[in-house]
Parts: C-alpha cells; structure tokens; sequence
C-alpha cells in the first residue's frame, strides 16, 4: 500500500489501463502536450504517443460526441473536460445522446465512455468556475456517476469506470488532488460502481456524503466524537448506482441522518437522498432528516463571501447537534 | 446526362437502382397512409423527391462504410439493408422493430449494417460519425463515416466542430448534405449568411463539390469518387446534394412556406420517372420491366405492412431494459 495524492492515483489508473486494453484512448483539451490542466494525464503522452493521448480543439460538445462515435466504433474513450463547468457545453451529446444511445437504439450498442471532469468550488474562481453539477447527471437516466473522495476511491473507481461498459461521469474535486490517502498494490483492486463504504463507524447520528463533503464530514465526526457525539459517515463513492442499503441501514441503526452535498440545495442530490431516507426509514428517525448543501446563489469571487456559499465543517458540527437536540 | 448509363454501370446495377428508389417512395407513402390510419405516431419525417441522394450515395459507399443520418433516415436504413418489415414494424411501435419499438421512425440503427443511426437533435450525428471515422483508422479497417444531414444543419455548432476536427486529425469522413432548401419553413438563405453550404468549407480546408441530387447516377459517381478520395487520403469532403422533398416537414405540416408552382416544377424533375426515362432510351428496360419493378416494390411493402399489423406489443418489462449493458457482455459484436 503505497501512500499517493489524489491525482497520482488518478494518472496510476489511466496508465495502468492503457497498458492492460490498447482500446483505451484519452483526449482532451490540453491533455497531451500540456499533460494537463491539473496534471492527472502526465505521462501519458510520453508513454503511449499521440495516437491515443490527443489533445483536442476546444469544442467541448464534440469531445462528448467523438467519444461516442469512437466508443460504437469499437474503443474505450477516457474524454477529459478541463472542468464540469464546461460540460454545459457538452450537454447536448451527454444527455440526448451518450446517455440514450443505448435505449433508443434497443440495447444494440453499448458506450464504454468515461468523461473525466473536475469541478467543484473553495478556489475564487467564481461563478462559471466553481460549480457542482453532478445532480443534472444523476438526474438523467443512462448515466453512471462517480465521486470519489479519496486516493483510493479514485484509483479503484476510475479502473471499473474505464472497464465498465457503460457511460461514466466521472467528477473529481479540485480540491482533493494533492489529499493524500493509500492505495492498494494490486492494479486488479478495482471498486465495483454502486457500493457506498463506511468510513467511519458510529452509533447516534449517520452523515451521508460524497466526493470532497466526505473529508469534511469526517472532520465532523471527529469534532463531535470529542463532545460525545457518535457519527457513522457513508460515502456514496457513485451516485448512479446508487447504493441505497447501505445508508438506510446506517439511519436505521442511528435513527438520525444529515445529508451532506456541495451542489445546490434546490433539486440537489441531498434532496433525493433525504427523500430516500424518509420514505425506507421514517418509523426510525428520532427527528427529521437534516440538509448540508451548497447555497442557492451563484458562487462568489471574494473568499470571504465564497466560504459561505460552500457547506463547511461548522456547518456540518451544527446540523449533526440540531439533529440530536431534536426530541424523538 | 452525356455519358450513356451502361458506360458507368451494368444493366443489372442500373436496374437496381431503379427498383430501390421505387421501394423508398413506395415505403414512404405507405407510412403517411399508415400514420393517417393512426398506426404511426410521433413525428414522422418523409423522404418523397429524394431517393436519389439515398440510392446513389449508398452503391457509392462500401458495404461496411458507416452511415449515419438524421430523422428523414428511412431510406437510408432500408437501401443499406434493412429489412422493410422491420422498419414499418418500428414505426409500428411494434417488439419485432429494429430498435425492438424504442427508437421509432427517427431512431433506426442497425450496427450489422454499419447503419449507425438516425439522429432526431439538429446536427448531434457530426461528432459521432467523426468519431467513428477515428476508430476506423486507429484500428486500422479502411472503413469511412458518410455522415448525411439537411441544410438546416449547417448553422449547428456541431457542424463547425465536426468539418475542423475532421481536417485536424486527418479522419475519413464524407460529409453528405441534402439540401432540400428548407430547415422546416425556413428557407436556406433565411437561415444561412452563405447559402451555397459546400463553399462553407473553406475554412476547414476541406474541398467539396455540389451534385444534382435528383439524378440518381450523378449522385453515384460523385459518393463513388469522393469516398475513395476519402479512403485513400484519411481527409474529410463534403458534398451538397441538391434536393427536394415533395412532402412537408413532417406529416404535420401543410407546406404553405412554398408556392404550389415550386412544389410543381420540382416535381417534374422526380428522380424516379426521369430516371426510367433514361432506361427506356438507352433501351435497358422496358416501360413494362419498370412497372414490373414498381409493382414488386408495392408487394415488398404491402407485407411491410402487414407483418408490423401482426407483430406484438413490446412487453412492459421492456421499459426498464437496455437502459445500461450487463459487464461482460460482448461490446461491439459485430466488428468480429
């Protein structure tokens, strides 16, 4: 078990994938010569030559879409957007047709596409910066979704993306790149999709959470535990699958929940997780289910203001006692 | 119309061509029937005047060539081999369609066929065919993408993407435009700053060449020349197929953007007659062969018509299935 940063584990599984299938292909913009806006494809170019490391015009719905056409060709496209935001861009060959291919064509093929992108705020940069949109992918059918928060999880996710047959969204945090974690030796360590993990055990309250919220629930937790309070944190490592058992289990057991997520609180991924709970453990809750979410407003640039907008582990301190200080 | 047919093709060839226009129209009068019936819904987007883009770009293409199209893709699909039945079953909304009643009339696909889709958002189909073109040539099998669309897909982001991207990685594409003028009501200088759309690709440095997309033959040499151009270089070209449908938009819409009198005078220029013309003259059919050929085109479609009637609902377990692929199973079977 090797200690690494979030973005060596990332590079670690691509290079390991390209050696294993010579189907697998990356492009991107800036990704080859450059190695990358957040250096997670260096070396890639070096090792495997420009006929499967490409950097690509900046024509973001056409990254989505040649990735498409290449996987029904026969590939397995790993697609980089420079960052989510500009997966907007792309929605139309994400949406209408990298998620529906496969249904509307009556299962006749199958797109193995990763589309790589990192997002998320806590960076000044901003309103079309800064954004968590892995609720509008969630929402659509025909999508995975991975969040991973740790070395690990990135490392073990991104090798069952890559292998999976089916289209990935794969959403890293800008922040977590330089986190450092173990991870595993054995390059066939993958993380199957669909299967949250239990980073910490606890016993009065569950905090459910994903990609970078999970650091910071535990963070969290470990406050609380000081003032005795006892916290079971659940990673959701995807969000599509979504591994429901395991966090309704857990509130099952704590009979209190807060949901973490740093998208937006209208129509955010808290919000269906919340309504999960409620409707598979309402006879258990000892007081109602407790969002932590992004604020409704496009971020700000001054660090000040922006340090509002994005769920902190105060946040999180107070959700969890207010859930506890609810009578049952 | 110098050059005498059997100069460029034999007899049997020539007929071909004839007989698969004459199933086309066949076919797609026979859906407006059906959808006036009731038994086709949705949209319904039909192909009547231009048979000979479809026909003569097609023979020009190989057989494992890539296709893809747009929503007016019927044709398409039938002509590279897919089976009328089916289809009209589709259409039908029926379990034996080629998309098993999911895709409908603007979704075919059939990757047997290399047929790789009907696409129902404006322009969505550049990207993908541009990404077939690269798998093709990474894996190394000589295959080109003919990505087909109308005149009001030009003015799409994707199209601009598509041609650059194309030309930048040097891939094989063969960009077929059907410019039948209008983009729904919105005639082609209403929506284009240039509306000679083969001249757009001078930006892209990509050279194009327009056709008469009314004559069957003219189309067939210039797909047959521009696609081994294509294969031989692993460069995109565009071609303007000059065109026009004889129906509205979809069934929905009456055409009352055009006048009566160019409605009429494209008509006269109707691939189908004006080609058997042609057979006649140069003595390779008889008026009485052609309406042999016309009549079995009718029959083909009759049973069409019949096996989508007597074909099964989908089964309601058929909603939740084909949303993702199992793991482990075969991606791309048919490239074996």
């Amino acid at each position: 078990m090797a200690e690494i940063n979030y973005r060596d584990a990332l590079n670690r599984a691509l290079k390991e994938e390209m050696r294993r299938d010579p189907s697998v292909v990356v492009w991107g913009e800036d990704v080859a010569l450059y190695e990358g806006s957040f250096k997670v494809t260096r070396g890639l170019l070096a090792e495997f030559g420009e006929e499967r490391v490409l950097d690509t015009p900046i024509s973001e719905n056409s990254i989505v879409g040649v990735a498409v056409g290449a996987a029904m060709g026969g590939l397995r496209p790993v697609a980089e957007l420079m960052t989510v935001n500009f997966a907007l861009l792309a929605m139309d060959q994400i949406v209408n047709h990298l998620a529906k291919i496969r249904y509307m064509f009556g299962g006749q093929a199958s797109l193995p596409v990763v589309i790589r992108a990192p997002g998320g705020g806590g960076s000044q940069l901003a309103a079309q910066h800064s954004q968590s949109l892995e609720s509008y992918f969630m929402h659509c059918p025909g999508l995975y979704v991975a969040v991973p928060a740790t070395p690990a999880d990135a490392y073990g996710l991104l090798k069952s993306a890559i292998r999976d047959n089916n289209p990935v969204m794969f959403l890293e945090h800008e922040l977590l790149y330089n986190s450092k974690g173990t991870v595993p030796d054995d390059p066939e360590q993958t993380i199957p999709f669909g299967s949250a993990e239990i980073k910490r055990q606890g016993s009065d309250v569950t905090i459910v959470a994903y990609s970078r919220m999970t650091i910071l629930a535990l963070e969290a937790a470990e406050e609380l535990e000081k003032e005795g309070i006892s916290c079971e944190v659940v990673d959701l490592r995807t969000l599509v699958p979504l591994d429901t058992t395991t966090f309704i289990e857990s509130v099952n057991k704590t009979s209190r929940a807060v949901v973490v997520s740093e998208c937006w609180s209208t129509c955010g991924v808290g919000a269906d997780i919340a309504n999960r709970i409620h409707e598979n453990c309402f006879y258990s809750l000892a007081a109602p289910v407790r969002r932590v979410s992004g604020l409704d407003v496009p971020m700000p640039y001054s660090r000040k203001i922006e340090k509002l907008c994005i769920p902190q582990v105060v946040d999180i301190v107070k959700a969890v006692k207010e859930t506890m200080e609810a009578k049952s | 119309m110098d050059t005498k047919l059997r100069a460029i093709l034999p007899d049997q060839e020539l007929l071909k061509f004839y007989e698969q226009m004459a199933l086309c129209r066949e076919f797609e009068e026979s859906c407006a029937e059906q959808y006036t019936k009731g038994h086709i819904t949705g949209f319904l987007h039909l192909y009547s005047g231009q048979e000979a883009v479809a026909v003569g770009a097609t023979a020009g293409l190989h057989r494992d060539d890539y296709i893809l199209s747009a929503y007016r893709e019927h044709p398409q699909a039938i002509i590279r081999g897919a089976d009328p039945k089916r289809v009209m079953a589709e259409l039908f909304g029926k379990a034996t369609g080629i998309c098993k009643g999911k895709g409908g009339s603007m979704h075919l696909f059939d990757p047997n066929l290399s047929f790789m889709g009907g696409y129902a958002i404006v322009g969505g189909q550049f990207p993908i065919a541009v990404g077939l073109a690269f798998a093709s040539k990474y894996r190394r099998e000589g295959r080109i993408s003919a990505c087909f669309f109308g005149d009001g897909a030009v003015n799409q982001g994707t199209f601009h993407e598509g041609l650059n991207w194309a030309r930048l990685w040097e891939l094989p594409v063969l960009f077929i435009c059907e410019n039948n003028f209008y983009g729904i009501g919105t005639e082609v200088h209403r929506s284009s700053a240039l509306a000679d759309i083969h001249k757009r690709t001078c930006g892209y440095n990509i050279p194009s060449e327009k056709v008469d997309g009314m004559d069957v033959m003219a189309v067939y040499q210039a797909v047959k020349r521009a696609s081994e151009w294509v294969r031989e270089r692993n460069r995109p070209y565009l071609i303007e197929a000059i065109t026009y449908r004889f129906r509205g938009h979809s069934m929905s819409d009456p055409g009352k953007y055009r006048s009566p009198a160019e409605v009429e005078l494209w008509k006269e220029r109707d691939p189908l007659p004006n080609f058997a013309t042609r057979l006649v003259a140069e003595g390779i059919a008889s008026e009485d062969n052609l309406a042999c050929l016309r009549a079995k085109a009718t029959a083909v479609v009759r049973e069409a018509v019949q096996f989508a009637e007597e074909s099964p609902w989908p089964d309601d377990r058929e909603v939740f299935s084909d949303v993702f692929a199992a793991n482990g199973e075969e991606v791309c079977p048919w490239l074996k």
